[in-house]
């Protein structure tokens, strides 16, 4: 075990900014990624559902 | 090995087959990913020792050393299905080369945020116009370049072509970034691990980084195909089998 204590653990040997930058950082990036994927997709499918219902009322009217 | 007349890798070429076969494996390929990088997690803290240079600085290796294979790799394989779609005319590839470039990019800016945050404890500076450092920056800009010219242009099989030519110009930042430690002195560090020699490094900090190599690279498979799943239903809206998959989610 490389860790005596929480507190030793946070300060990683005084390189704390350093390495709790980077995987901060990095999960970030990946969590933002995931939900702006979500998103993305949520947003297509409401997009083009109404895309359809557009459609298919222009096809009624000029009926 | 199996004789089937009628299997084709050309059947799962076409969007409509892609979807729902991209649909099934990415939860499998997000599961793989949280499982690995959890498990490379606990290596990289808990069981890798302390280095004796660099004291605990150096855990950063296992996202910095991974996120920079990937950020190589998903440009090669960007790059790959650009030309397939570009000689083939294969709309899929090319739909799969769009949803590779953002993480593509992001792996890379992690590879350069983890880089500078590495860099100042260990060289005493963020950034220097090095080799390694300036084509791993390149290779953002192409990225970045190769995304904001598809979004520029309205027709997405010019957009394919035009993107496809860029991402296939670029391949050749890959080699120079990988070699560049060897042909220009750098600050940068030569490669720790290699396919000729043993690895310079203790056996439990490389299994840890490995580990964490494939984890990303599972995360990238899984983010991958989400992503061309939204990219093919909004490219593929003309055809009737979008319109029956998005008239039974709504």
């Amino acid at each position: 075990m490389n860790w005596h204590s929480w507190s030793d653990f946070l300060a990683m040997g005084g390189y704390a900014l350093y390495v709790w930058g980077s995987y901060a950082v990095t999960l970030v990036v990946l969590i933002v990624e995931i939900v702006a994927l979500v998103m993305r997709r949520r947003g297509v499918i409401e997009r083009l559902a109404k895309f359809y219902a557009a459609r298919r009322r222009n096809h009624e009217t000029e009926a | 090995m199996i004789k089937s007349e009628r299997f084709s890798w050309f059947h799962f070429s076409s969007p409509q087959t892609f979807y729902p076969l991209a649909g099934t494996l990415q939860p499998w390929f997000a599961a793989a990913a949280t499982l690995l990088c959890a498990a490379g997690l606990y290596l990289s803290f808990f069981v890798a020792p302390t280095d004796a240079q660099q004291g605990e600085a150096y855990r950063i290796i296992f996202i910095h050393v991974p996120a920079a294979w990937m950020s190589m790799f998903l440009y090669l394989v960007m790059g790959f299905w650009s030309g397939v779609g570009l000689v083939l005319n294969t709309r899929l590839s090319s739909m799969v080369a769009t949803a590779l470039a953002p993480t593509g990019a992001l792996f890379t800016f992690i590879a350069l945020w983890t880089g500078a945050l590495w860099g100042k404890p260990t060289w005493g500076t963020w950034w220097v116009w090095d080799a390694r450092l300036t084509s791993e920056l390149i290779l953002l800009f192409l990225y970045i370049g190769f995304m904001a010219l598809q979004a520029a242009i309205d027709d997405p099989r010019r957009a394919d072509k035009a993107g496809a030519v860029l991402a296939l110009v670029g391949v050749i930042n890959v080699p120079i970034i990988y070699y560049s430690v060897q042909w220009w002195s750098t600050l940068h560090q030569g490669a720790s691990v290699s396919m000729k020699s043993a690895p310079s490094m203790a056996t439990t900090m490389l299994i840890g980084m490995l580990i964490m190599a494939l984890g990303f690279w599972m995360y990238s498979i899984a983010a991958v195909l989400a992503r061309v799943r939204c990219v093919i239903l909004e490219r593929e809206r003309h055809t009737e089998w979008v319109m029956e998959e998005v008239g039974g989610q709504a």
